[in-house]
């Protein structure tokens, strides 16, 4: 039978009183000053304080009083509650209730490169002068929903833009309006990493530019905020004002929450995160936010995997984020993490309170589950002494419930706001499951009523045979029917009966199959003891939670391997170094570095590695590349010198560990090349299994991305902003450089002026932008860029010498052969293809001899990837140098690991094989430049982070811990859980052009 | 400077004094003199290796491939004796499923020629596009690769392919075998919706999978029963079909999963077509014994490539030709892909990482000599230093599977000495010239 859901919305108070000074023309105005007195209940003051058989008094909406022993005033009205429940209702602190940013209006139709509203900032995306309340309308059903399910005040906001303005704390009051429902209209100002929809401003079309563009805000906001500007920004003005408000801050995941929450540390800024719910896979990394998170239940449904063809196309990571996400706030709760709850990524609220009771199962604790409803949020919200709680003053938003809030029997029978009684089930019905008599005329059946109170279900017996029943239960009444012949009959004869409950009995009158009229009574023998039973049945349904690993996919590590003390023993060892290869040798590895090389080497305590009849060598470098990042290109500006693949760096790219397994030990991640000034880059260490942070090098040379030639020019796909040449190209270099070299002065003198100058002057305004390429001509930070032909080439070295500065490397160069001479002149390095050519236009001159003739120009030379599938076989790529162009073995390696040292100035550190230098080792098992070579283990200062045949034997693991994953899935799916189509995770490959 | 590096030095400056005498790119002349190789290690093609070897040949073809250590030869029979001690000499290389010579540059529309409108073009030849002066197929025969499967793509038949050798004036000179074969996209039997058109992106089954195979199976059987003398309107797709039911055409079949390879095999067979291939195969290992049954080749995708899934065996690409090989199945690699023109002459390093990854390496070696002219049907005249077949082979410096010793001195295609010079030599001779004083 399909559900009924019963909802009887009624007002227990006469007269719904509206505001003292609004004229009534309806009929006399009438005040309402009566006081509800909840007696006998067990009462949940706060989620610690619980008073037993306590009183709850209530008046215009507000908690009158709260206690054990508390007096009734006479002219109180009596609600006994003996047996049942009083909660403090819920909050939910990150709603868009009543706001549909789908219908707000677009400030343009077109796509712009410049902003579209005027006399607010320069970007659309930034609209902290956004209010909730503007454009809120009280959505009577969707409050429904969330009362059902315990809530009783939402702060909803307008879900749209990086800065999103200020949201507005709603009672969900649905029996008066506005004027009382606001609880404050300025609950908080709301944030994100996504762009409004309402603006088609194209900056920032990337995460990290929208880091950037927060970044660049908060600096303007302090100039703005200091009387520096001249103009007037009203998004300016409106973020100061919503300065002393809770700032919250959409972060998606567990990945973006530590973005969000670097930002907060830069800026002083105490975000509030509304995480993504797998932030049990990163829970240190959680932790040391020391941030308070708002959490989501929306807890993937098992996959459908009764179709193994299927089956085997799902990702080990996506089944189990299925098998672990509902211990994620269990998880938040043991490492002491402050968290609220929100329904916000439920699509139904009842979704949210069933996925609450599994997180129950899964461990979390009922006291902690209701904190995160009540006291949590309103802490967060600064409103602890207004909301959250039952004491003296505070709202009057209480639950009535049939036994303790979140078992899965209770039955919560009415939801109070602000005084409102909002009736969600009867709460006089009775329990009347059990075992009876029934007697009816003459004759005598057996009754089992089993079910909830309000939803019983009847098995009756005549004798030994069951009989076709129905039993309904609504307001004390009983109705029962029941076709009095056999079920196997095709014939009907229903007896009807309808009746009253009084205690043990239930009597009443009937109509048999002839029609004639009977009384009938059932007398119950034995009480049903079904809740026990229950709970013992739920606990057996909970499913093995897989452990979590590092990071928690395929391959993932069950705990981060360590730093070892390795001897390598009798192997070919490629030093780089002026020894070149030594045969028959030993090397010792202690504390990350290298700590010995040489023959008959002897440790205590090391492991020892036979490596005999294979190949030592220090890790590859790749110069350019772009996996293990959430983005590439910001394309939304012809500079974006702003933004960092520091920011986005993905540490769970399947890439990192396949570049483990082609020797790569160092990586810089290029921003790409949509435009001429690209982002700043990141040099990282594939550690599999880290933090985004933990992949970067400490202390190394910063790096951005410069691009010449087609991509940069639009000419391989749309576009419409300057430059279309490569003569625009040059000038916006010497433009941006020119504005550069000019802010650096402007600063410079600011700086130099004496304490009481500064007062009097206006600081300069602070731009990441200019300060990065202020950096670049200063010889703090240093170009790789992105070349193909001849002629640009020259001409950026030229615009380099214009500033006086050198470009550090150029990346691709595949003519630079042309240009050898120039380059050497001028002291750039290349990093290169082995043979790429022919794939556009500008690299149809390109020759796989070009790192040969560079490298004997005197040229430090590199070969690099700008491919994920490339970058696994760097060794080949070097290899092909002998082929073209004749390099010795040892100068073709050289270009895979010391000369990219070199040009990334890490040389060092890294590189070669030399005593002192990090750990950073690959065992081959052949000369490492042939093709028939295997890197067996690869090493980053001391720990091994890839086996080969470990890596064999983790496959097999996978798919063993896969089946299991199927299997309890296929259980789901049988017990009738929901269940989701199967995806397919497809990672996309990100080159130079990916936009 | 080390000897390695003279010695390649001295190699250069003697092309280079080739490429005055020719001119590069132009073909070269129909063999006139009897030609011997001495002491060569011949890498036969069909796993055999002579160590110390005589290679002979005339008139395009080979005369006497034997083991210098047990054979007497009269070396006045021959007019031009290549001593090839320590040096290596092979069967040409053959790349299948390629389409070099119709595509120039990947970016420049108006240069590419790889595919037609329409779903059905059996018809669509790709002989009449193949660009005989691509400078990109001349970089291919510095490594070896002497003969290709040039091939049509898009569409669900793509059209046909012909084999050609890679050095012609134009497409009839260069035609080893016409119309060869036609190529299919078996459809997916899961699909997923297009995430950016707002449709779900999920994995489910797809709908219209059994549609496409019925609608495919009558096209196969009207193409069967079409019979070109009476019918009264001439069918040029239908036509074109007409080789694979007389077995004188192969169907090649792009499938990747287990169960569309075994759909797309069966679908053929009973449409009647005895010449079946596969190419792709993703999953081919876990069908092996199907494919071995039922004697279906395969040519999997550009081991090069990325493993499919997250979860895969991260060596799962490098592993999958000597993994069917090892299981009986015939197997040849194609450079399918991104940039696949240009790194095609990858070709003999995709092999080599196949032997890296499980093969034997004379087994590796066949992966793009015999195997790929079985599957090709051309190993009457290619794909092993055999006598009676063409004379199209080459002398490398050393393993030609290496990129450190694929260095090749000489080449033949059918008996022609052809140039290994290209585009790209003569920039580098150019300009390392002028830059480094050396050629």
């Amino acid at each position: 039978m399909k559900k009924i859901l019963l909802f009887i919305f009624l007002c227990l108070h006469i007269a719904i009183y509206a505001q003292e000074y609004f004229p009534k023309n309806d009929g006399v105005k009438t005040t309402d000053n009566a006081i509800v007195a909840f007696t006998n209940a067990t009462i949940y003051v706060s989620p610690s304080e619980i008073i037993k058989n306590g009183t709850l008094l209530i008046q215009k909406g507000k908690v009158l009083n709260v206690g054990a022993s508390i007096s009734i005033p006479k002219n109180a009205v009596q609600v006994d509650l003996k047996d049942k429940y009083i909660y403090p209702s819920f909050i939910d602190m990150y709603s868009n209730f009543g706001v549909n940013t789908e219908s707000l209006p677009k400030d343009s139709n077109q796509t712009l490169y410049d902003a579209n509203r005027e006399g607010y900032y320069w970007n659309d995306h930034i609209r902290p002068d956004q209010s909730a309340i503007e454009v809120f309308n009280y959505d009577n059903a969707k409050a429904k929903e969330y009362i059902k399910n315990g809530f009783g005040i939402v702060s909803t906001h307008v879900n749209d833009g990086i800065v999103q303005g200020t949201g507005t704390l709603i009672a969900l009051n649905n029996f008066q309006d506005n004027n009382l429902r606001i609880l404050d209209q300025k609950s908080a100002q709301y944030f994100s990493f996504k762009k409004s929809k309402r603006s088609k401003q194209s900056y920032p079309t990337s995460r990290m530019g929208a880091i950037a563009l927060l970044r660049q805000f908060y600096y303007d906001t302090d100039w703005y905020n200091k009387g520096n500007s001249n103009s007037k920004d009203l998004a300016i003005e409106a973020f100061l004002e919503n300065k002393g408000i809770p700032q919250i801050f959409d972060a998606e995941d567990r990945k973006n929450a530590l973005r969000a929450d670097k930002i907060a540390k830069e800026f002083k800024q105490n975000y509030i995160l509304k995480g993504g719910g797998d932030e049990y896979q990163r829970i240190d990394e959680i932790v040391n936010t020391k941030a308070s998170f708002i959490i989501p239940l929306d807890f993937p449904d098992a996959y459908d995997v009764s179709n193994p063809y299927i089956a085997n196309k799902i990702a080990l990571s996506d089944m189990l984020y299925w098998n672990q996400a509902p211990t994620n706030p269990k998880v938040l709760e043991e490492h002491q993490v402050n968290f609220a709850l929100t329904a916000s990524e439920n699509k139904k609220v009842d979704e949210f309170f069933s996925n609450l009771q599994s997180a129950i199962s899964y461990g979390l604790s009922e006291t902690k589950a209701l904190e995160a409803l009540t006291t949590v949020p309103a802490k967060l919200l600064g409103k602890q002494n207004e909301i959250g709680v039952l004491k003296k003053g505070y709202i009057a938003n209480f639950l009535i419930t049939s036994g303790p809030i979140f078992d899965k029997e209770t039955t919560i029978y009415e939801n109070w706001v602000q005084g409102n009684a909002n009736i969600l089930s009867n709460r006089n019905t009775i329990d009347i499951s059990g075992d009876y008599v029934l007697t009816i005329d003459t004759l005598s059946y057996t009754m089992h009523i089993k079910g909830s109170p309000e939803k019983p279900a009847l098995k009756l017996m005549k004798d030994s045979l069951e009989l076709k029943s129905k039993i309904t239960y609504q307001d004390g009444w009983v109705n029962i029917f029941f076709n009095s012949i056999d079920a196997d009959s095709t014939k009907t004869e229903y007896t009807r009966l309808t009746g009253l409950i009084t205690d043990t009995i239930l009597k009443g009158n009937g109509n048999l199959p002839n029609g004639k009229v009977i009384a009938w009574t059932a007398t119950k023998k034995k009480t049903a003891e079904h809740k026990a039973n229950k709970k013992n049945k739920t606990e057996k349904n909970l499913r093995t939670i897989m452990p979590v690993t590092f990071p928690n996919m395929a391959y993932g590590f069950d705990s981060l391997p360590k730093q070892q003390r390795i001897l390598f023993k009798n192997a070919t060892v490629w030093t780089n170094e002026e020894e070149g290869i030594l045969k028959e040798t030993d090397v010792l590895v202690n504390n990350g570095k290298i700590e010995a090389i040489g023959k008959d080497l002897s440790a205590t305590n090391a492991i020892v590695i036979d490596a005999k009849g294979k190949h030592l060598t220090s890790g590859i470098i790749d110069e350019h590349s772009h996996i293990g990042t959430d983005a590439v290109n910001e394309a939304g500006q012809n500079s974006s010198a702003e933004v960092s693949i520091q920011d986005v760096l993905n540490p769970e790219d399947i890439n990192l560990y396949r570049n483990l397994s082609g020797g790569v030990t160092t990586i810089q991640i290029l921003h790409g090349s949509a435009n001429p000034i690209g982002g700043q880059s990141a040099i990282i260490k594939p550690r599999w299994g880290v933090s985004a942070q933990e992949l970067l090098l400490e202390n190394a040379s910063p790096f951005i991305k410069f691009a010449l030639g087609e991509n940069v020019k639009q000419s391989n796909w749309g576009g419409g902003r300057f430059p279309q040449s490569r003569m625009g190209v040059e000038q916006v270099f010497i433009d941006y450089f020119q504005r550069a070299k000019e802010y650096d002065q402007k600063w410079n003198t600011y700086k130099s002026l004496s304490k009481k100058e500064k007062a009097k002057t206006n600081a300069p305004r602070y731009d990441i932008e200019l300060e990065t390429l202020a950096q670049i001509i200063n010889k703090e930070r240093f170009i790789t860029c992105h070349s193909y032909v001849q002629s640009e080439i020259n001409m950026l070295m030229k615009v380099a010498d214009l500033f006086d500065f050198n470009v550090n490397t150029f990346t691709h160069i595949l003519e630079g052969y042309k240009v050898a001479d120039k380059m050497k002149a001028h002291g750039v390095g290349g990093s290169t293809f082995a043979d790429w050519w022919a794939y556009k236009f500008e690299v149809n001159d390109a020759i796989p001899y070009n790192a040969a003739i560079m490298h004997d120009a005197g040229i430090v030379v590199a070969i690099n990837s700008d491919d994920a599938e490339m970058s696994r076989r760097l060794n080949q790529e070097a290899a092909k140098t002998i082929k073209y162009g004749g390099m010795t073995e040892e100068e073709a390696w050289k270009m895979v690991t010391i000369n990219p040292a070199k040009l990334l100035h890490l040389d060092d550190s890294i590189g070669s094989i030399k005593v002192g230098k990090d750990a950073d080792i690959v065992l081959w098992s052949d000369n490492p430049l042939s093709i028939y070579a295997i890197a067996e283990k690869t090493m980053i200062e001391g720990v091994i982070y890839y086996d080969y045949e470990t890596m064999e034997q983790m496959k097999k693991e996978i798919e063993a811990t896969k089946n299991t994953l199927i299997n309890q899935m296929l259980e789901a799916k049988n017990k009738g859980m929901k269940t989701q189509a199967p995806k397919e995770k497809k990672k996309e490959l990100m080159h130079c052009d990916t936009l | 400077m080390t000897i390695m590096k003279k010695h390649i030095y001295t190699l250069l400056l003697l092309l280079a004094v080739i490429s005055i005498t020719k001119a590069q790119q132009t073909p070269a002349e129909k063999q006139s003199q009897r030609i011997l190789i001495m002491n060569a290690t011949a890498h036969i093609g069909n796993g055999k290796v002579i160590e110390n070897s005589y290679v002979a040949f005339e008139n395009g073809k080979i005369t006497l491939v034997t083991d210098a250590t047990k054979t007497k030869i009269d070396p006045t029979q021959y007019d031009e004796k290549i001593d090839a001690t320590g040096k290596h000499v092979y069967p040409g290389f053959i790349v299948c499923n390629s389409t070099l010579g119709l595509v120039e540059i990947d970016a420049v529309k108006a240069s590419d020629d790889e595919s037609e409108l329409g779903d059905l073009n059996p018809n669509i030849r790709s002989l009449i596009a193949y660009n005989t002066e691509s400078k990109v197929i001349e970089t291919m025969r510095p490594n070896g690769i002497l003969a290709g499967q040039i091939t049509p793509r898009g569409g669900r038949i793509s059209g046909t392919s012909s084999i050609v050798q890679f050095d012609a004036w134009n497409w009839e000179d260069a035609a080893l075998k016409k119309d060869d074969g036609i190529h299919m996209n078996w459809p997916n039997s899961l699909t997923r919706g297009k995430w950016w058109l707002g449709e779900d992106p999920t994995l489910k089954p797809n709908k219209k999978y059994a549609k496409i195979i019925a609608d495919l199976k009558i096209y196969f059987e009207k193409a069967k029963v079409y019979n070109l003398e009476k019918a009264a309107t001439r069918n040029l797709p239908f036509e074109a079909m007409q080789g694979l039911f007389t077995e004188k055409q192969t169907l090649y079949i792009n499938a990747n999963g287990a169960r569309e390879i075994m759909d797309a095999v069966n679908f053929a067979k009973d449409a009647g077509i005895h010449k079946i291939v596969i190419i792709g195969g993703n999953e081919a290992t876990k069908i092996s014994d199907f494919l071995i049954e039922n004697n279906i080749p395969v040519i999997v995708t550009r081991p090069h490539s990325l493993p499919s899934a997250e979860d895969d065996n991260v060596k799962e690409p490098y592993k999958l030709a000597a993994e069917l090989a090892n299981k009986g199945v015939v197997v040849s690699i194609d450079p399918n892909g991104d940039m696949e023109r240009m790194n095609s002459r990858n070709l003999p390093f995709y092999a080599g990482t196949c032997a890296a990854y499980g093969l034997d390496k004379e087994d590796a070696l066949s992966l793009i000599t015999l195997n790929a002219a079985k599957i090709l049907g051309v190993e009457d005249t290619m794909g092993t230093l055999e006598s009676g077949k063409d004379a199209t082979l080459f002398i490398s410096e050393g393993d030609a599977l290496d990129m450190r010793t694929n260095i090749l001195s000489k080449a033949f295609i059918q008996g022609r000495a052809i140039s290994l010079e290209t585009h790209q030599t003569e920039l580098y001779h150019r300009y390392n010239q002028k830059i480094n004083g050396s050629n």
